[in-house]
This record gives structure tokens, C-alpha cells and sequence, in this order.
């Protein structure tokens, strides 16, 4: 992995593999850090041992709260895998709209992507659930999963188009030459070798998507933070509820970060394993 | 013999750079003929004009009397039949050899894939890499990569193959093996346009040469004559810095 960015321009160990840079992936291990003590397994074995000594040792609140908490859970992963579904749905049409040469297609791409990048998550969950709420008729988890496909389809959009772009010309050229056309060529190889190279961009997308999910607990939906709230408005136990909480959300984005740093190895070393 | 490649007057420009100034050249069936230049004369541009990988401004294109540059071309039918060796060979990095190779046979003509492996495993026996089928387009080295290329291009049944600097980004021990498939494909009959500066295979196989000079030809002669006696001052200044 590489220093400050896993995501950077181009490998010195392997000039052939081309990645991108998209989004900073503070979360992403870095190699220099493999040892026992790196802030990493501190973190997370850290926040693991709390979430198993706490309700060891003081039952009375912390065994109640991990037990109130789970279906919260799985709303929370819900929401996330469905809303990153549908945002890779988006996000693979708005990228090759924006690398689209027609320009109607092109412009519509480019507007959807700035106009939605450019208003808050919480904003754009307002707007669907409340402001368009009498024309949409939406329940809360339907809305949160509208406007979290909608917000991250712009992000993914932008991945899906810096990773065409960073294919090389020359593979469009030689696959036009042998008389494919443009669409066929796209999908047998532009769209394969940009899979490839997006990956771990994605990953940091998901990441990112499990934690803004958070945001939609204020709609109504019984998500992980909604249930910590559930459990210490009724019972006080504010420090508590949210120390469970948090710690919570902590080890699944280490552990998410960590396989998507593993993953972007991997990708490094294929093609020489084979 | 028939005109296979006719080019009329082409004209093309990139921004204010003026690529070719008005270029017209026939290559006739089984004619292998070889384009050199100085960087920036238009040679590579007049090559990627004739699958129409540029198009012109002005000017027309015509291979076996179907018009490249007509907007209402089947250009995907044309390029079939044209095939396309690149400099820096873009073949497929996520396919391995024989995919690389049989790809457009399967998704373009249609051929059964036993019909296609069949043809790619002839294919690498003629560029030499039989062993080579299952690798990855990355553990080849670039003569390698690039004799894989020219087998690719060869899959198609092409007519007339365009080479645009092949030898360019090898290593010197590598350029050997690329010009040797290429003179076996010249001896074969096919019909040639070449972009390069191998004077090698230029005395071997070429029938003509075509010296470009600020999107222009300047002069056209047989090797012979081209390197003995060239008749313009111009290619006389460029041979003295490649000889």
C-alpha cells in the first residue's frame, strides 16, 4: 500500500498497474504500519476488548445495550448493501454519461453529479423524506435508501469515470481497430480493467456509506444509532448507550478498512500469480 | 496490379498543427510500402487515417474501392479487414494470449470458439509462441507482447495490415523477432503500410518508400534508389541522421 494515499497515481513497483485517486482513504492501513503496535490493531483490538470486557465486567447497562442494539444492525447493513447496490447501478451510468461524447448525455451527467456533490447528505435526505414527501409518499427506510443511492451514485459516477479514463487510450484504439464497436469495446475491455482498478476506491465508498448511514436514524429509521438513542432516552444512560455505539461503528469500518486494503494488494499482485 | 489502399489529397489538422497537407498515395495489392519521417511529419496520422482511427478534414480514403472517409461508411466492416499493429502494442492486460486473440473472431465474425483457438494456436506457432497461450499479456517482454499483437490482428483475416512503429518501444534485441514475422507476412503476399525506421526491413521486404516531411511527401522511390541516390535535398539531410 502506498504512503498517505492507498489510491495514488502510479506504483514504483509495478508501472504497468495503474490506479486512481479519488477520495483521501485516511481509513486504509498503511503498509509502514504492519507492526503489533500500529494504530491500527491498537484501535481495533482496542475497541473490540471494550465491546467484551464492558459487559463483563459491568453488566447493568452495557450487556442491555449489546443486546437491544443488533437489529439496529442489521437496518444499518441494510440500508448500506441496498443503497450501494443501486449507487453502483447509478454511478456506472453517470460515468459513462460523463465520458459520454454526445452532448446531451454528457451535460445531464455532469449536472446530476455537480448539483448532488454539492448538497449535504442530511440536506438531500430532508428533501426527499420531507420536502417531497407528500408527492413520493416514501416510509423512512425507502427514502433513506432513495437519497443515499442518489448521493452516492454522483461519487461512484466520478470513480466510474476516472477509472475509464485512466485506461489508456491505446486499448480503445486496438479494440475499434479489430473492428468492435464502441459499446462492445466497452464492455469487453474498458469496463473489466476499470473494475479492476475501482475496487478499492469503491471500498472506501462503502466505508463511507456505512458511516453517513448513521444520518438516517432521523429518519425514522431503527438503524444502530436510532436504537442507541432508543435505549438512552429511556434509560439515561447517555455515556454509555453512546460509548457502545461508537465502539460499534469503529470496529466495522477497521475491519472494512483493513479488507479493502487487503484486497488492493491483491489486486496489485494479480496478473503474476497466475 | 489493383490499387488496394488509394489515398486522395488528405488533409488533416490538430488544432493550428497542420498533421497532413493534402497527401495522396496508392498501395496496390501485395505492395508493401514504408513510410518514414522525421517526429511530427503526419506519417503516423496518414496510418491511423486509413482505419479511420483519425479523421480527416478534407480528403478521401478508399481500401479495395470502399470509401473510408464517407460518414455514412460501415467503418467496422472496413476495419475487418484492416488490420492494426501499435507501437506500444495494446494488447488486453486482464486477457490472457490466446483471449487476447481470440476475442474479436468471437465477438466480431462470429466464429465458434473452437474455430477461433484453433486459428490463434496456428497463429502463435507462425509468430513463434506456442508456449505462450496461457500467459498474461505482462509476463511477455515487448517483442514478445508484440509478435502477440500482430497474431491478434492477424486473427481477423485481415487484407492489408497498417504498422505503426512496431519496433519503436523494444529493446534492440527485441526488434529482430518483430521484423522477422513482419518480413515472413511481407514474403506471404500480404499488402503492407509500414511506419518505421528499420532500414533492414525496409531493404528486405519493402517495395517502396515514402519519405513525409511536414505532411508532405517528399519523395517516393524503391529501397534502392531511395538510399543510394535520393533525388531531394530534404531526404538527403534525414538519411544522413538515421543512416
Amino acid at each position: 500500500m502506498m504512503k498517505g494515499s492507498p489510491l495514488s497515481g502510479r506504483d514504483s513497483k509495478n508501472p504497468n498497474q495503474t490506479t486512481i485517486n479519488v477520495t483521501d482513504g485516511t481509513l486504509i492501513p498503511l503498509k509502514d504500519e504492519g507492526s503489533l503496535l500500529s494504530a491500527w490493531n491498537i484501535s481495533f483490538f482496542g475497541a473490540v476488548a471494550l465491546l467484551v470486557i464492558l459487559p463483563l465486567f459491568s453488566p447493568d447497562p452495557y450487556l442491555r445495550i449489546l443486546s437491544f442494539v443488533p437489529d439496529g444492525l442489521v437496518a444499518t447493513f441494510s440500508v448500506t448493501l441496498i443503497s450501494i447496490f443501486f449507487a453502483l447501478l447509478i454511478g456506472l451510468f453517470a460515468g459513462l454519461g460523463r465520458i459520454s461524447q454526445k452532448l446531451f448525455i454528457n451535460r445531464i451527467a455532469t449536472v446530476y453529479v455537480e448539483v448532488i456533490r454539492g448538497i449535504p447528505l442530511l440536506v438531500q435526505l430532508f428533501y426527499i423524506y420531507y420536502a417531497l414527501g407528500p408527492l413520493l409518499r416514501l416510509k423512512g427506510p425507502p427514502a433513506a435508501i432513495l437519497a443515499m443511492s442518489i448521493c452516492y451514485g454522483a461519487y461512484m459516477a466520478e470513480i466510474f469515470r476516472a477509472g475509464m479514463q485512466a485506461i489508456p487510450k491505446g486499448q480503445m484504439e486496438a479494440a475499434l481497430a479489430l473492428g468492435m464497436s464502441r459499446s462492445m469495446a466497452m464492455r469487453k475491455i474498458i469496463i473489466p480493467q476499470t473494475i479492476r482498478i475501482i475496487l478499492p476506491p469503491i471500498g472506501n465508498e462503502f466505508i463511507a456509506l456505512l458511516k453517513d448511514s448513521s444520518l438516517v436514524s432521523i429518519l425514522a429509521v431503527s438503524d444502530l444509532l436510532r436504537r442507541g438513542r432508543e435505549y438512552a432516552s429511556t434509560s439515561f444512560r447517555y455515556f454509555e448507550s453512546y460509548t457502545i455505539i461508537a465502539l460499534i461503528y469503529l470496529v466495522m469500518t477497521l475491519f472494512f478498512s483493513r479488507l479493502v486494503g487487503m484486497m488492493e494488494e491483491r489486486l496489485r499482485h494479480r496478473g503474476k500469480v497466475h | 496490379m489493383e490499387k488496394y489502399i488509394e489515398i486522395n489529397n488528405a488533409v488533416k489538422s490538430f488544432g493550428s498543427v497542420k498533421a497532413l497537407c493534402g497527401v495522396s498515395l496508392t498501395v496496390k495489392k501485395g505492395e508493401v510500402v514504408l513510410v518514414i519521417g522525421p517526429s511530427g511529419s503526419g506519417k503516423s496520422t496518414l496510418l491511423r487515417s486509413v482505419n479511420r482511427l483519425e479523421r480527416l478534414d478534407s480528403g478521401e480514403i478508399f481500401i479495395d474501392g470502399e470509401s473510408v472517409t464517407d460518414p455514412n461508411a460501415d467503418i467496422r466492416h472496413i476495419r475487418e479487414e484492416v488490420g492494426m499493429v501499435f507501437q506500444s502494442f495494446n494488447l488486453f492486460p486482464h486477457l490472457t494470449v490466446i483471449d487476447n486473440i481470440t476475442l474479436a473472431p468471437i465477438t466480431v465474425l462470429k466464429k465458434t470458439k473452437d474455430e477461433a483457438i484453433d486459428q490463434a494456436r496456428s497463429l502463435l506457432a507462425k509468430v513463434g509462441l506456442s508456449d505462450k497461450e496461457k500467459a498474461w499479456p505482462e509476463q511477455l517482454s515487448g517483442g514478445q507482447q508484440q509478435r502477440v499483437a500482430i497474431a491478434r490482428a492477424l486473427a481477423m483475416n485481415p487484407k492489408v495490415m497498417l504498422f505503426d512503429e512496431p519496433t519503436s518501444a523494444l529493446d534492440p534485441e527485441m526488434i529482430k523477432e518483430v521484423l522477422d514475422v513482419m518480413t515472413e507476412l511481407a514474403r506471404e503476399g500480404m499488402t503492407m503500410l509500414v511506419v518505421s525506421h528499420e532500414m533492414g526491413f525496409a531493404r528486405a521486404a519493402a517495395n517502396r518508400i515514402i519519405f513525409m516531411d511536414a505532411g508532405q511527401i517528399v519523395e517516393e522511390a524503391p529501397p534502392e534508389t531511395f538510399f543510394t541516390s535520393p533525388r531531394e535535398e530534404r531526404t538527403r539531410k534525414f538519411l544522413e541522421h538515421i543512416l
